[in-house]
Order: C-alpha cells, then sequence, then structure tokens
C-alpha cells in the first residue's frame, strides 16, 4: 500500500485498440488506486483514440519468467519440430493441405 | 511500502552483479555484446554492464526532464493564445508534453530509476534538461517557432532513437515520434497564419526565428569533437548519428521550409554547398551553450523554480490520494471479512 510519504504504487497499462485485437502492453504508470490508473491511463495512452478498452495491473501482482532461466524454461518447445506444419513432406499434387 | 520494493515485471531486477564469478560475468556481457551485434534489443531484466544502464538513466532522465520543463515555455500562452482554436491546440500540445514525460520517466523506471529520486534531481538542479527550454517566449510567434524549431529538432533527434538498443525507451521514442509531428506542423501552420497577417506580424514571426535559430541548432548538443561520450553511446547503439550529423539535417531539412514561409534565417554563411549536396551554414556559439546548460541561460532559475513550486504545491494532492487509496482498501477488507 502506497503511504503518504511514499510513492504511488506502479501499474502496466493494457490497450485494445479495437474490437477483435488483444489488450497489449503499452507501458506504466503511477496512480493512488486503480480507478486512479485507469482515469490516468486514459489520459497518458489513449489521448488519439488509441484504444477501446483499458486495462491496469499493479505491477507486482504480474508473475513473470525471468531471465536467467529463459533457456531452460523454453526448452521444452525448442526439440519438437513435428509440432510445425513444415515438418510433414506432403506431394506438390495434393490439394488444399 | 511495498510498490517500490518490488519491481515490475519490466522494472529492475535485483542486480547481484558484484557476487558474479567472473567467468559468468564473461559469459553474460558476451550475450550483451552479441544482442547488440546482432542490433536486437535489450530489454529491463537483461544483464547490461553498469556503464550502458547509467548512460541510459541520464539520457533518458534528462529527456524525461526536458520533457516535463518544455511545458511551460509554451504554457506561459494557453491564457493569452489569440482565439479559442488556438487555445485548444496549445493545451493539447502541452498536455502532450506532460505524456511523453511520463512515458520516458516510466522507461527510467525500468532501469532501477525511482521516480521521486529523479523529480528531486531536478529541481535541485543535479540533473539536466534541455538548453532551448531556458529561452523566453516574449510574443506568440515564439509558439509558432518553437513548434516549428525545437519540435523539428527533436523529430531529426528522436527518429533515430525509435531504434534505440534498449527497448522501454525506442518505444517510448516510438509513442512520441508520432505526436510530434502535430507538434511541428501546427507551429508551421500557426506562422503561416501571422505571415498572411499585417507588416507588423510578419516583423514578429522574423523576430522570433532570429532569436530561435541559435539555440535550435544548440539542441543538437556540442560538435562531435569535443563530445567525449557519443563514440560509447553510438557503439552501444543508444545513439545511431552524431550530433554533427543530427544538426547538419535539421539545417538541410528547415532552409526549404524557410523559404516556403517567407522568412530568413539569420546566418550569413548559410548556402548550398553543390559539392557536398548539404548547406554550408556558420558555427552556433557553444561558450553560449555550454553557459546555459550550466544554469545561466536566461530563464534557468525561473524554470526550475516553478517546477519546484508546482511539486511543493502538489503535496497535498499526492497524500490526500494515497490516504484515499488507504481508505478504500480499508473498506474493502472489511467487506470481504463480513
Amino acid at each position: 500500500m502506497s503511504g503518504t510519504n511514499g510513492q504511488w504504487p506502479l501499474y502496466e497499462i493494457f490497450v485494445r485498440s479495437k474490437r477483435g485485437l488483444n489488450h497489449v502492453h503499452v507501458g506504466s504508470l503511477r496512480a493512488a488506486d486503480d480507478r486512479m490508473a485507469l482515469t490516468h491511463a486514459r489520459d497518458l495512452y489513449t489521448r488519439r483514440n488509441e484504444g477501446v478498452s483499458v486495462w491496469a495491473v499493479r505491477s507486482d501482482d504480474i508473475a513473470a519468467s525471468t531471465p536467467d532461466e529463459k533457456d531452460p524454461f523454453f526448452e521444452p518447445s525448442g526439440d519438437k519440430v513435428y509440432r510445425h506444419p513444415t515438418f510433414y513432406d506432403i506431394p506438390a499434387d495434393v490439394p488444399h493441405i | 511500502m511495498s510498490s517500490s520494493a518490488s519491481p515490475s515485471p519490466d522494472g529492475a531486477a535485483e542486480r547481484p552483479q558484484e557476487r558474479l564469478h567472473p567467468q559468468e560475468h564473461t559469459h553474460l556481457q558476451e550475450h550483451f555484446d552479441r544482442t547488440i551485434a546482432k542490433d536486437q534489443r535489450i530489454e529491463p531484466r537483461d544483464w547490461m554492464p553498469e556503464g550502458y544502464r547509467k548512460t541510459l538513466v541520464r539520457q533518458i532522465a534528462q529527456h524525461a526532464h526536458s520533457e516535463i520543463i518544455g511545458m511551460q515555455p509554451e504554457g506561459d500562452w494557453i491564457t493569452r493564445a489569440p482565439s479559442l482554436r488556438r487555445k485548444a491546440i496549445l493545451f493539447a500540445k502541452v498536455q502532450d508534453e506532460a505524456g511523453h514525460g511520463l512515458y520516458l520517466y516510466s522507461a527510467a523506471e525500468t532501469l532501477g530509476a525511482d521516480r521521486q529520486d529523479l523529480t528531486e534531481r531536478l529541481i535541485e538542479g543535479r540533473q539536466k534538461y534541455s538548453s532551448i527550454f531556458n529561452y523566453p517566449t516574449p510574443t506568440f510567434a515564439d509558439v509558432g517557432v518553437i513548434g516549428w524549431f525545437v519540435d523539428g529538432a527533436a523529430i531529426c533527434n528522436q527518429v533515430p532513437l525509435c531504434r534505440s538498443s534498449y527497448g522501454p525507451y525506442a518505444r517510448a521514442m516510438v509513442r512520441v515520434c508520432k505526436e510530434e509531428s502535430f507538434h511541428q506542423r501546427q507551429g508551421y501552420e500557426l506562422l503561416m497564419t501571422m505571415m498572411r497577417g499585417t507588416e507588423e506580424q510578419r516583423a514578429m514571426v522574423q523576430d522570433a526565428v532570429d532569436r530561435w535559430w541559435w539555440p535550435s541548432l544548440m539542441m543538437f548538443g556540442p560538435p562531435d569533437e569535443d563530445s567525449p561520450n557519443s563514440a560509447q553511446s553510438m557503439a552501444w547503439r543508444i545513439k545511431r548519428h552524431s550530433n554533427d550529423e543530427l544538426r547538419q539535417k535539421f539545417v538541410d531539412m528547415t532552409v526549404p521550409q524557410a523559404e516556403k514561409l517567407g522568412v530568413t534565417l539569420p546566418d550569413p554563411e548559410l548556402r548550398w554547398n553543390e559539392e557536398r549536396g548539404q548547406h554550408d551554414f556558420g558555427r552556433p556559439d557553444f561558450t553560449e551553450l555550454m553557459r546555459v546548460i550550466k544554469g545561466d541561460g536566461p530563464c534557468n532559475a525561473e524554470r526550475v523554480g516553478r517546477r519546484r513550486t508546482a511539486h511543493e504545491e502538489g503535496a497535498w494532492v499526492r497524500e490526500a490520494a494515497a490516504a484515499h487509496a488507504a481508505k478504500q482498501a480499508r473498506r474493502e477488507e472489511k467487506e470481504h471479512a463480513a
């Protein structure tokens, strides 16, 4: 919680630029509470119709992978080439595949 | 307060560099160098050399401070703008500058900088901001010339920074550059309007051009031979072009705009050099630049003083918001318990 002499907490801001698209991380800001985080996010990140929806998430509520574990963490997907369509040889004259 | 202790997922990770085994350090340095060489971005929680981090914090903080202080010279004209249209435009522009400052402060925070600390450094004069904002704005034509020259120069500087090697800085610059184009165009349009006006208005524009031209050229910093940190910044790909290259680009870009507008740039040495395919131009007075950066410009004390006052007078708002948030949180807790 932010004390009176402390800083407001940090929020990460995600904006959906239009219907049909995902919310995308656009940056961060400091705000005293969730409501202020949303109004500040509107003023800071959507001054030119950049969004139709905003999420504000307390930065310290986000679980993130660390760069140190990058290689082993993502390794399981590294050696599974058969997950890609290009792994399979199909004759060129087979249509629509 | 937990929020500053626990970093953002994008924020500065604990940096136990001192405890690293020398071999591990070499390995990390190599990985960093390879990332830069491949022209990929460094992201907040990647390992980076301390020099890289410090250089970036200094540069991003100065940049952020410049945006925030930069609200003042034009902000002075908001209440005196000659029409509602001009007033609304100026409001939007000054609000954008605040926004740019905030994008940049949050980029600096991803490097472990503390936002409150940055503000204090600015108002105590321990961190710098662009020299250009220490010049006064005595006439409304200054608003136009700032948009045209100062924002034009900022565009020259900032477009290459969109490819800066540090991810959050580059991304902030992309947003800034998108908005900067409006700033430059509104300035030029304002001047075109004045140039179509009375003799007095045209003289006002020329006077503003005369006063802002040289300080605008100084915005690019000292000449390359006197800019000792540039080479390292370019090696790290924080910077992409030298000060003199950017200055040249700005001159070449601005000369035809001045002709079209019908004003004279106050440099008797300014001429097209067929051989180089660029303009030759006079040397700005870099002793003036150094003097203004060191604090002895026409408005340094006023700008920093006003920033300090705004910060101090806003203290009760920050405290009230924090107290309100605390009260809401307690109330929610109680409701959950019930």
